[in-house]
């Protein structure tokens, strides 16, 4: 009978299971230990302090323990700081200890140390008294009562920010209870001070809130907020339990448990009933004054979870919880809900009975509902066959529905699949459906990698098609940084396990895993898995970092990416300066980039780094460039001279040569400026030939054609275009006349027309050659004669070339020209 | 302000507003970061760029932008906004200017409590971090970012870096900086548009990019985006496999305002003589004459679309028959004379008065060219290339070239001659090699000898070597007699019979394959790379089944041609024209579109790898 452990409680019912039966059974008992357990079906940690329970006083530190929900030992060791406060368990769930000085200690779930901080100087100077762990928006909150009453709190503890609540008007002896509640997002600590309650925040204001209790109810004792905030309980010293909103503002009733005694704990089981524990009998109290006592064979501890209460002793592990709806609707007695109807039509059909037939005729038109409550009643079903039965009738009634959308059904078949897996004692969360859906996946998947149970995270994350990026790469990832931990391994052995499981896998970052190796001082192996890590920009400074420079510097090269060139080079420079250059030497593309930041810094750098180079052509070529930047000639020619000797050293004779004419040249120059007065700086030798023509220094500009063995044809072309723009007409023609000429006669015709001179140009005409005559009648502007000339000789190519030309004639001059074109035609 | 309209990106088959955005979205992201007013200072080379993301009056409406200053060392104008940001390259002498900037502001201290942020463009650099802190000014930025403009869309086939001196940077310097950029670049080209199933390349730059896309794909983690890839082929193309292309004379109408008037972001300045009425020249004062019109050249502007990849000698043919259709759509004002009729003409009429401006433009745009190819000087310096890459006595100093060095030509006109000689001979023989230097080094000045290294260095000018040229010339079909410049039928017309080696591999490597020519391949400098990137099935391009009605739309291939170390308009305009020369020719469609580190002509290339001791004077900026 489904139903038989179901408690009524007012108009719901309360249903107690075991979930696991412990694993340390025989060996624990709870009740000579502090215990302090991780929500959401994480691990058990209890503490055992010798010195109290023995009766010979011992100096003897207490002892942690840390056990999975279903008993099994995660690891133990003996305390060896300060006096601890208060235990409890992260949202991470990390083990954090609070002592005595307000320091936390932060562990991982195997007890390894991973931090620690403080809250405040007042509380290490003062000590204090107790300290609350709480779940806050921002993370996990701690807050903390120091010896004067005054409280403080952190609401994230991966970023402690300290803050002092309110003071609380004439409280100068330590509260019976108090407590942290959520209210408007933030944290704010209720205090109970006799019969009435303050509510203190962060701002330094306080509220004086009196419950509405009822006449002499005694003195707050004891006080309980559920787990989502909303509710408070709080019990009296005369034995009264009051159950309200947690800001005080609705009562919902008053309870009389004639108990003087207070309750080891008192505690809300999900966020609809309150729970008070005496040694081992418990007693579940409603809103609407409603109650169920359990009585426990053996003490046991109780835990508030979202949806219920578990309740862990020294032989079991139980769960206390209210009925789901949807399977109260399923499974109450006489239900005549469809999902209950379909459930039964299931089991009917199973037995070949002609009644499921009956069954769903009933139900017809409500099959989608019946379906949907048999895959939610599923979810909520702990026994998987019990489970299975209710996917099987929501399977069953599938069939009768033709436009069903299936996604549901499969979702939930996914998630039970997970949930299953989870909750079998070798894994040990006993996490309930409502629970998971809170949580979320990945979270649940990080709680496994906490656990250290990579494979099964690895296959749940395929199984439910996480992408890799979210779900293998990064489990993987943590697999490795784990395994890089454990020191017995051999590091050769070790890095090829780590590189052959995450090779193929996209998205691990090696640089991590390598960064990881190396806090734990295993260098050799961290370079070995650096060697994985495709990012560069990662890579590389982590091989800076161990001092690995060659590497980093073919990395960086490597990766193309020439601003992680300079990094590693300005690294190295600074580093030594000395191997520096011999470092760079056989990388061509380290070399070249450094010669370009020096070229950015200054062109003496950039020779010097040649001449070590031995790079003698390149070292000359950058003495002649900074020859330029020297005013004095002889300086400048002295350089020069150097740079001679770095072209001689390489052999490359021309260059040579042509720098020793450079010498002579600039020195002649200089000579020429003291000598005219004028200046010649920096003119090539051609331009000095014809700024020396032009002057009418002929002498001078003969003389430099012998010793610089001007050619003939240039020479003269310098002249003829020199002497025209000096306008030493006589001159030029004296030259038109000498023998043998190098150049044309339409050279000197072009240079009297860019110096427009055309009654000049005119005066050669008559010595051009024929096949010029067109050409050159043109350039002087005689465009009939041109096209005269082109009619006599028959070309038709001049012709065009004429007609092409005509643009920068006048008009009229253009039209006789096209009239004369027929005439060609007919000589031809 | 057209460039600011993105319309002209999207209408090509890949819908390149969507970079567009990205990055507008991303820069917008960076400088709302701060809030306030704010003012922006721009590195001069970045204006350009970033006119083409976004628009001033964008930034000043709906992103408090107040004023926009340009980065000068004698520091910033007076304003009273709370945030002045620096948008600038990562180059150290810049470094310096904005350093000399906060020292200023320092001094001045001000009413308004200014706070100083830094965006770097396209990436933060160490070096020019270093240098701030050296100047003692890093601290009083606030905030120092960067901004990964990469590819910046140009037109709806054409993509550019916008980084100047890419060439020299790389293959001068070894500094693979602008090879990264690349890779980074075509790796958010794949987070937008799918990754790219096949990649070919050719060249040293091309196999250093691929590897480095290899390993910003493992980086990545396999997060591969979920898109259907839209891009079919990658062909990255290294400017040292065909450094002759660029040297030539580039013949299509872009080509020629480019080679003239240096197209910059493609902004164009012009003499502003030939644009003003003959009232406008009589109203308006002496210096406005002298300052230079600035001219937006992209297809947004429709006849401009049509002109840009023609050759220049059909583009007088097409503006005269446009200026006709145009008249005659205006005279159809006669034609009307219902009131319905007259409606749909006025409807018409802004239409047709933006196409007369636009056709007013390029009339006079066409005569200023025309100006210049009508010279002996252009004319010769034609002839002398053809005979050149015709193979016609290569191996002699060659006269004209003499000529021109001894009439003191400019450097680059000269410098582009003798390359292409060495390129068409296989490198030159040492005594002519050795004429041509001292020759230049004696009529230009002695400085250039280093120009001349570099030369060297980059493969410029060498020393005889091994015959390949004709091999080349001839397999790929380099030279093509009759080519057809008003209606051509081969990509040849770009340069009246030179057809571009670079885009002959693209040729050849659609159709039959570069199997076809693995000779030649092994000719050209640089190795081959060959690279598949693996799709997912789902996101498989479907082949379009017999029945489907658009089945010859789906199996059009699409390649990015993406050329490191610049590409010249010419080569994009043959592209172009090879894009629409699909099925008809060949019966397998392709489209291009081009991407590139900047964009280049010969004598941007020579002015590259020039020393210019002005510059080097002037601001102490290192030579080459």
């Amino acid at each position: 009978m489904a139903t038989a452990d179901w408690n009524p409680l007012g108009e719901f019912y309360y249903r107690k299971a075991e979930v696991y039966s412990m694993e340390w059974s025989g060996l624990v008992d709870i009740a000579k230990h502090t215990v302090a357990v991780s929500t959401y079906g994480g691990p058990i940690a209890l503490l055992k302090d010798e010195s109290k329970t023995s009766r010979v006083a011992t100096v003897a530190k207490p002892v942690i323990s840390v056990y999975s929900a279903a008993g099994k030992l995660q690891n133990q060791m003996r305390w060896n700081s300060g006096n601890i406060i208060t235990m409890g368990w992260s949202g991470t769930e990390e083990l954090l200890f609070i002592q005595e000085d307000g320091v936390v200690l932060v562990y991982d779930m195997f007890l390894t140390f991973k931090r620690t901080f403080g809250m405040g100087q007042e509380a290490k100077d003062i000590k204090i008294l107790e300290a609350k762990i709480f779940p806050s928006y921002q993370g996990t909150g701690i807050a903390v009562m120091t010896t004067s009453f005054r409280i403080f709190l952190t609401s994230n503890i991966d970023s402690p920010r300290i803050v002092r609540l309110a003071e609380i008007p004439g409280l100068n002896e330590a509260p019976a209870c108090w407590t942290v509640v959520l209210l408007d997002r933030q944290p704010r600590a209720l205090v109970a001070k006799g019969e009435e309650l303050f509510l203190v925040d962060q701002g330094g204001q306080y509220q004086n809130q009196r419950p509405d209790l009822s006449e002499n109810s005694g003195a707050i004792i004891a006080m309980a907020v559920s787990f989502n905030s909303k509710f408070l309980a709080l019990f009296t010293q005369q034995g009264l339990i009051w159950i309200g909103t947690s800001d005080i503002q609705k009562k919902y009733c008053e309870f009389n448990t004639k108990s003087f005694q207070p309750p080891q704990q008192l505690v809300w089981c999900g966020n609809g009933a309150v729970v008070g524990l005496w040694d081992k009998l418990i007693v579940v109290v409603g809103p609407d004054k409603d109650w169920i006592r359990y009585n426990m064979d053996s003490p046991v501890y109780l835990v508030q979870e979202e949806d219920g209460l578990r309740i862990i002793g020294n032989d079991s592990h139980e769960f206390l919880h209210k009925i789901p709806a949807v399977t109260e609707q399923i499974f109450k007695i006489g239900s005549m809900e469809p999902g209950a109807v379909l459930y039964e039509a299931s089991k009917e059909f199973q037995k070949q009975n002609q009644k499921a037939d009956e069954y769903i005729r009933m139900i017809k038109d409500k099959l989608d509902v019946a379906v949907n409550q048999c895959i939610q009643a599923a979810g909520h079903e702990p026994e998987p066959t019990i489970q299975r039965m209710l996917l099987r009738a929501a399977s069953f009634g599938k069939c009768f529905l033709t436009d069903y959308r299936p996604e549901a059904f499969v979702n939930m078949c996914m998630m039970l699949r997970v949930l299953n897996q989870v909750r079998h004692h070798s894994v040990g969360i006993p996490l309930t459906f409502t629970q998971l859906e809170h949580l979320s996946m990945p979270v649940l998947i990080d709680r496994l990698v906490l656990r250290k149970m990579f494979g099964l995270a690895v296959k749940i994350c395929q199984y439910l098609k996480i992408p890799d990026s979210e779900g293998r790469s990064r489990i993987l990832a943590h697999w490795a940084c784990f395994k890089v931990q454990q020191k017995s391994e051999d590091e050769e052995k070790l890095a090829r396990t780590i590189s052959q499981k995450l090779v193929d896998v996209p998205g691990v970052s090696f640089s991590e895993i390598a960064s990881q190796a190396l806090e734990l001082g295993r260098k050799q192996l961290a370079i070995k898995l650096l060697d994985y890590e495709p990012r560069a920009s990662e890579q590389v400074p982590l091989l800076l970092k161990m001092g690995q420079d060659q590497a980093a510097l073919t990395k960086a090269i490597d990766s193309g990416d020439t601003d992680l060139v300079y990094t590693v080079l300005l690294r190295l420079r600074d580093k030594s300066s000395q191997d520096f250059f011999m470092m760079i030497r056989g990388m061509p593309i380290a070399c070249s980039l450094f010669i370009q930041y020096c070229r950015q810094q200054n062109i003496k750098l950039v020779e010097d780094l040649y001449y070590q180079e031995d790079n003698s052509w390149e070292e000359g070529n950058c003495k002649i460039i900074r020859s330029y930047s020297l005013d004095d000639v002889e300086e400048r020619a002295k350089l020069l001279e150097d740079a001679m000797n770095c072209f001689l050293r390489c052999k490359n004779d021309f260059l040579a040569k042509q720098t020793e004419e450079q010498i002579k040249l600039i020195r002649y120059q200089r000579k020429l400026e003291t000598d005219t007065g004028r200046s010649y700086a920096d003119q090539s030798l051609q331009k000095t030939l014809y700024q020396l023509t032009v002057e009418g220094n002929h002498n001078m500009a003969e003389k430099f054609k012998k010793e610089f063995k001007v050619p003939d044809r240039r020479f003269w072309i310098m002249k003829v275009y020199a002497l025209a723009e000096s306008g030493d007409w006589i001159e030029l023609d004296k030259l038109s006349r000498t023998k043998k000429a190098p150049v044309g006669i339409e050279t000197f015709i072009d240079a009297c027309m860019k110096n427009k001179n055309s009654l000049e140009a005119k005066k050669y005409l008559s010595r051009v050659p024929p096949e010029l005559k067109v050409k050159c009648l043109v350039r002087v502007g005689l465009f009939r004669e041109a096209a005269e000339a082109a009619i006599e000789s028959k070309s038709e190519e001049d012709f065009d070339y004429i007609l092409s030309r005509l643009g920068s004639a006048e008009r009229q001059v253009a039209d006789q020209v096209r009239a004369l074109r027929p005439q060609l035609a007919i000589r031809k | 302000m057209a460039g600011s309209g993105a319309s002209h990106l999207n209408t090509s088959k890949l819908n390149l507003g969507v970079l567009r955005d990205y990055y507008r979205r991303l820069f917008l992201e960076c400088i709302d970061k701060c809030s306030g007013t704010k003012a922006l200072v721009w590195d001069d080379g970045l204006t350009g760029p970033f006119g083409l993301i976004a628009e001033a009056s964008l930034l000043k409406d709906q992103h408090e932008v107040e004023k926009m200053f340009r980065l000068h060392s004698s520091g910033l104008p007076a304003s009273n906004v709370h945030n002045i940001i620096f948008i600038v390259r990562p180059r150290l002498c810049l470094m310096e200017t904005v350093a000399q900037c906060l020292l200023n502001e320092e001094i001045k201290g001000g009413a308004v409590r200014k706070e100083f942020h830094l965006l770097f463009v396209p990436r933060k650099s160490l070096l020019c971090e270093k240098k701030l802190k050296e100047k003692g000014v890093y601290g009083s930025l606030v905030n120092v970012d960067e901004f990964n403009l990469g590819l910046i869309p140009f037109d709806s086939d054409l993509l550019s870096m916008e980084m100047d001196d890419a060439y020299r940077e790389c293959y001068l310097e070894n500094d693979f900086t602008c090879l990264f950029y690349a890779a980074q670049s075509l790796m958010i080209l794949q987070a937008l548009y799918g990754t790219i199933p096949y990649i070919y390349g050719k060249g040293d730059g091309a196999k250093q990019v691929v590897e480095m896309l290899r390993k910003m794909k493992m980086e990545t983690g396999g997060v591969e985006p979920q898109i259907t890839p839209q891009i079919d082929n990658l062909l990255l193309i290294d400017r040292n496999v065909d450094l002759l292309t660029p040297l030539l004379t580039q013949l299509t109408y872009e080509g020629l305002i480019d080679e003239i008037f240096n197209i910059k972001n493609t902004n164009v300045k012009l003499p502003p003589q030939k644009f003003l009425t003959a009232e406008e020249k009589k109203n308006v004062k002496e210096e406005a004459l002298e300052e230079p019109k600035k001219f937006i050249l992209n297809s947004a502007d429709e006849l401009y679309a049509e002109l840009r990849d023609k050759n220049f000698n059909a583009v007088g043919g097409i503006v005269s028959r446009k200026a006709k259709t145009i008249t005659a759509e205006f005279d159809e004002r006669h034609a009307a004379k219902t009131v319905g009729e007259m409606k749909q003409f006025v409807s018409k009429l802004p239409h047709l008065q933006a196409a007369r401006a636009s056709l007013a433009t390029h009339t006079s745009i066409a005569e200023l060219i025309k100006e210049v190819t009508d010279s002996d000087e252009f004319l010769d310096a034609l002839r002398c290339q053809q005979e050149l890459t015709h193979g016609l006595e290569t191996d002699k100093i060659n006269p004209y070239i003499e000529d021109c060095i001894a009439k003191m030509e400019p450097l680059s006109k000269v410098l582009r001659l003798i390359c292409i000689q060495s390129f068409c001979n296989d490198g030159l023989k040492p005594k002519v090699l050795d004429y041509y230097k001292r020759e230049i080094i004696q009529a230009f000045g002695f400085e250039h000898l280093v120009t001349l290294c570099n030369l060297e260095k980059g493969g410029f000018l060498r020393p005889h070597s091994t015959k390949s040229y004709q091999t080349i010339r001839k397999t790929l079909r380099l030279i093509v007699e009759d080519v057809n410049e008003q209606n051509p039928n081969d990509i040849a017309y770009v340069y009246s019979g030179y057809a571009p080696l670079s885009v002959r591999l693209a040729q050849f490597l659609a159709r039959p394959g570069w199997r076809s020519i693995t000779e030649v391949l092994n000719m050209l400098p640089g190795p081959k790379v060959e690279e598949v990137q693996q799709i997912p099935m789902g996101l498989r391009k479907r082949r379009a089944s017999v029945t489907s009605s658009q089945s010859s739309m789906g199996e059009q291939k699409l390649t990015l041609v993406f050329f490191l170390g610049g590409v010249t308009q010419a080569e994009v305009a043959a592209l172009r024209f090879l894009a629409q020369q699909d099925d008809a020719n060949t019966g397998v469609p392709h489209d291009y579109i081009v991407g590139t580190t900047h964009i280049l002509t010969g004598s941007s290339l020579m002015g590259e790898l020039t020393v210019d001791l002005k510059r080097y004077r002037a601001d102490g900026v290192p030579l080459y």
